[in-house]
């Protein structure tokens, strides 16, 4: 049988998540993994709407910060259960993300850039100043959702570590595959189509307006998950996972990895995560190396790592 | 009822009038062409009918019903499509998708059924793959579906975006320069599609400089010179009328010609 | 009697409001120089400032005297915007929106890394150019740092102005901002115009961080912050706009200080996202917004 794309994507992601653990040197490294899993799935969203749709966003972080408070504020001031409390902050931020977005989104180029890193740093100012709510610049505690214990009760052993990067291994397989849905339907056709020319979308009978819309409320779904999955698993939130040099961070995992393919943008967030663990012994190297890459990435292979490779290769194969 | 007509259109930029009062019908099944020198405003008077340029003065009716300066998209549900003159192609898709793409409005439904990738979805998405393959088959690009549309020739490209627009399945189609850049074998697969197309009850508007091909498939022509009509009438009528002659200067004679 | 307290406080505001907004609208100059020449917004814009701080600090220390130390640090800065265009921007010449933005914040990045590799994490302070005894006007106390401030701002954007109007170089740059492609026919060298056009932004932006330097103190870290509200300054302004750089900087310091004043000193960096959302929901074009048509 012949597998589909997406078939094949979402296969060589399942054995990696599955596999990768047998190189672990240390119990350490499931840490790292979830990492990597957690910022990959805010960065599959960015693919949405900035490799789908061609609109850039360096606010994305304002939702991976009300994603990672709702975990923390709905259970603390509202008795909210904290896996309750992911859903009840990814719908909030849907609707925010609406809000915000319908007026900003008629913007372009650099004037949506800003306006969209605007919010964001609203975002985190509130969460860093609003100290009696959101426990101010140190950040706040968050609960333990529990689902660990319960899967001990049912005789299954994780450590934490592992547990966690099981969890989100599962969420970002399953961000990864609707991700990839989504790319393969009408809707997805459009916000490509858009992309590549709005007046030729628009006369086909696309609302580019409306389309753009749906590409950031999804995206900020997809970022607000990951804020609360950071939460919970961490057991703390700060309000810097809020801010611009995180928005910045995501953006630039999405366009390294390559932005127009899922694979590509977890590559991306893998690559971008793991770089500081790889430079522990020279970190005061850490920002020149990743702001060298930023460039070079950009300069050299514009559509990123992974469509720039695949490239490669097929003009190998021919 | 005409199913496009055009009353009194008109508009400036920078004070500057580039069409003015131009007034002309097309009915189902016709095809009326849109002649004159470069900087007549043929495409001018094409982006205000479908809705890319917001009209000064006048207005346009589909079907009766007054849809003067509505958004594009607004008009594609209403059964308009058009190309572009400097093509306007998703470069990074399939020249599959390109077309699939134009199929938007029969295949989009709720944005949950397409996340979650849900049979609705899949058996939509299924049915314009289809409908696309069809429409490629029909201006002969079937072979290069795969392939990525950025990749194809100028006169290729022309007849992708006709599939495009004619997946949106339009009652009123505008081609704006569809045989420009294509050798004699493919501007003659156009002629004949166009002329298919209109006898499928299509109302085709067509802005063509190639006037073998004007000459031979319209049943009414209108001359724009200035940004004003100083002609309208079946092509024999227009090919002898000295207006249009003085309008052409030296390309009078090939107007003749190809009539002739 | 009473009421003259608020007055004296208002005073007091005004004047520090005048002094930020005065550094604010030099970096809104940098972005408009560099914008006008080549339509990149450059994020790397408050690097310069920081760099022009950290550059004669360290010159100071090592004794040089501070005007020398502030011409090192100009023209190093200068130097290093030149590099930049050279070997970032211009290689990525016609690439997106999107791409241009990272090359930019990537750049800014490397030169926030490199920096706190070289002169370390700590926070520095220039000696104020005229010592740090204030003078008193209407019971508001003006730093004699102030005045070197706001007037270097006036030079800077007399001098501009009369490079641009009076000068073949300086109409060249106008030329090629306008249209570059006429611009070339005409026989302007726009590589050069735009390797200038850095170089004067950055120099600008590193004359901007000197004067500063004595009021607010300078570290490796303060490049964003700058940056960002430069770029919402140009923004208010209506980008590409010199006059509109000096206006929105005024504009965008005097809110915050009017912010921190009497509302909220927590919300005053929010006071330039704030103005910002506003302009665009108000002008989504930007306020000196351009033709809407497309050509198609």
């Amino acid at each position: 049988m012949r597998l589909s794309s997406k078939q094949a994507t979402l296969l060589v992601l399942a054995v990696l998540i599955l596999v990768s653990p047998a190189f672990f040197p240390s119990n350490y490294y499931y840490r790292v993994g979830a990492m990597v899993f957690v910022n990959a799935i805010a960065v599959v969203g960015i693919a949405i709407l900035t490799g789908y749709a061609g609109q850039i966003s360096l606010g994305h972080a304002g939702f991976v910060g009300i994603g990672g408070y709702a975990c923390a504020l709905m259970p603390l001031h509202f008795g909210v259960p904290p896996l309750l409390a992911v859903v009840l902050g990814a719908t909030l931020s849907g609707v925010i993300a609406w809000l915000v977005g319908r007026p900003i989104l008629r913007l372009k180029g650099y004037y949506l850039a800003v306006a969209s890193l605007g919010f964001g740093v609203l975002v985190a100012m509130v969460l860093a100043n609003e100290g009696q709510v959101t426990g101010g610049p140190d950040g706040i505690k968050v609960p333990d959702p529990g689902a660990r214990a319960w899967l001990t009760g049912l005789g299954l052993e994780l450590s934490n570590a592992q547990f966690w990067y099981v969890f989100t291994g599962l969420f970002l397989l399953a961000g990864a595959w609707l991700a990839l849905n989504l790319n393969d339907s009408a809707t997805g056709r459009a916000l490509r189509a858009l992309h590549g020319s709005e007046v030729a979308a628009r006369t086909v009978g696309v609302d580019v307006a409306r389309a753009k819309l749906m590409a950031f409320v999804i995206s900020a779904v997809y970022a607000s998950v990951a804020g609360s999955l950071l939460a919970l698993q961490n057991r703390l939130i700060t309000p810097d996972v809020a801010g611009y040099m995180h928005s910045i961070e995501l953006v630039t995992m999405a366009v390294l990895g390559g932005a127009g393919s899922v694979l590509g943008a977890i590559l991306g967030a893998a690559l971008l995560t793991l770089l500081p663990q790889v430079l522990t012994v020279l970190q005061d190297y850490e920002h020149v190396v990743l702001g060298l890459v930023m460039m070079a990435v950009m300069i050299f292979l514009p559509a990123g790592l992974l469509p720039s490779a695949q490239r490669f290769m097929r003009g190998r194969g021919e | 009822m005409s199913l496009l007509s055009v009353q009194g259109l008109g508009i400036s930029f920078g004070g500057l009038s580039a069409v003015r009062d131009v007034s002309f019908a097309v009915n189902a099944g016709e095809i009326v062409s849109v002649i004159g020198p470069n900087g007549a405003g043929k495409t001018t008077l094409f982006n205000m009918i479908s809705g890319v340029y917001l009209p000064k003065a006048g207005q346009v009716r589909l079907d009766g019903e007054t849809v003067t300066g509505l958004r594009p998209d607004l008009l594609a549900r209403r059964g308009l499509s058009r190309t572009f003159q400097n093509l306007q192609i998703f470069q990074q898709m399939s020249v599959l998708d390109n077309v699939v793409v134009g199929f938007h409005l029969h295949e989009r439904g709720p944005v949950l059924s397409d996340l979650l990738g849900l049979p609705g979805a899949r058996r939509r998405s299924r049915a314009s793959t289809q409908g696309a393959r069809e429409l490629l088959e029909r201006v002969g690009l079937a072979r290069a579906a795969e392939r990525e549309a950025g990749a194809l020739s100028y006169g290729a490209l022309k007849r992708l975006e006709i599939a495009r627009a004619l997946a949106v399945r339009p009652r009123v189609l505008l081609l704006d320069e569809p045989a420009a850049g294509c050798n004699a074998v493919e501007t003659e697969e156009i002629d004949r599609l166009i002329a298919e197309v209109a006898d499928s009850g299509v109302a085709i508007l067509l802005v063509e400089h190639d006037m073998k091909l004007v000459m031979r498939l319209s049943h009414t022509i209108v001359v724009l010179d200035h940004g004003e009509k100083i002609a309208e009438g079946d092509p024999a009528t227009v090919s002898r009328d000295p207006q249009v002659i003085e309008a052409y200067l030296g390309a009078s004679a090939e107007v003749i010609d190809a009539h002739g | 009697m009473s009421d003259l307290v608020p007055f004296s406080d208002l005073l007091q505001f005004l004047v520090s409001g005048v002094t930020v907004g005065a550094v604010y609208a030099l970096v809104a100059l940098g972005f408009t120089i560099i914008y006008n020449a080549s339509d990149v917004v450059n994020f790397a814009q408050g690097e310069f400032v920081m760099l022009g701080g950290m550059i004669s600090v360290a010159a100071v220390s090592a004794g040089l005297p501070l005007p020398l130390a502030a011409l090192i640090a100009i023209v190093i800065t200068a130097a290093i915007g030149v590099a930049l265009n050279t070997l970032a921007i211009e290689p990525a010449r016609g690439a997106p929106v999107v791409s241009l933005i990272i090359i930019t914040i990537g750049a800014s990045i490397f030169i926030r890394g490199v920096t706190q590799i070289v002169f370390g994490k700590g926070t520095h302070r220039l000696p104020p150019f005229s010592g740090d005894a204030p003078l008193h006007l209407f019971g508001a106390a003006i730093l004699p740092q102030s005045l070197w401030v706001v007037a270097g701002a006036v030079a800077i954007f007399v001098g501009l102005w009369l490079f641009f109007t009076r000068t073949l170089t300086g109409r060249a740059v106008l030329a090629t901002s306008n249209n570059r492609l006429a611009a070339q026919l005409v026989g302007i060298n726009t590589g050069f115009v735009m390797t200038l056009s850095f170089a004067l932004s950055a120099g600008i932006g590193a004359l901007a961080g000197v004067l500063i330097t004595p009021i607010t103190p300078t570290s490796f870290e303060v490049g964003i912050t700058l940056a960002l509200k430069g770029f919402a300054a140009a923004m208010l302004g209506g980008m590409g706009n010199p006059k509109g750089a000096l206006a929105g900087g005024l504009l965008l310091g005097l809110l915050e200080a009017l912010t921190a004043g009497y509302l909220s000193s927590h919300y005053k960096d929010a006071v330039a996202f704030f103005v910002i959302l506003v302009v665009l929901f108000a002008f989504p074009r930007g306020l000196y917004g351009s033709n809407p048509t497309e050509r198609v």
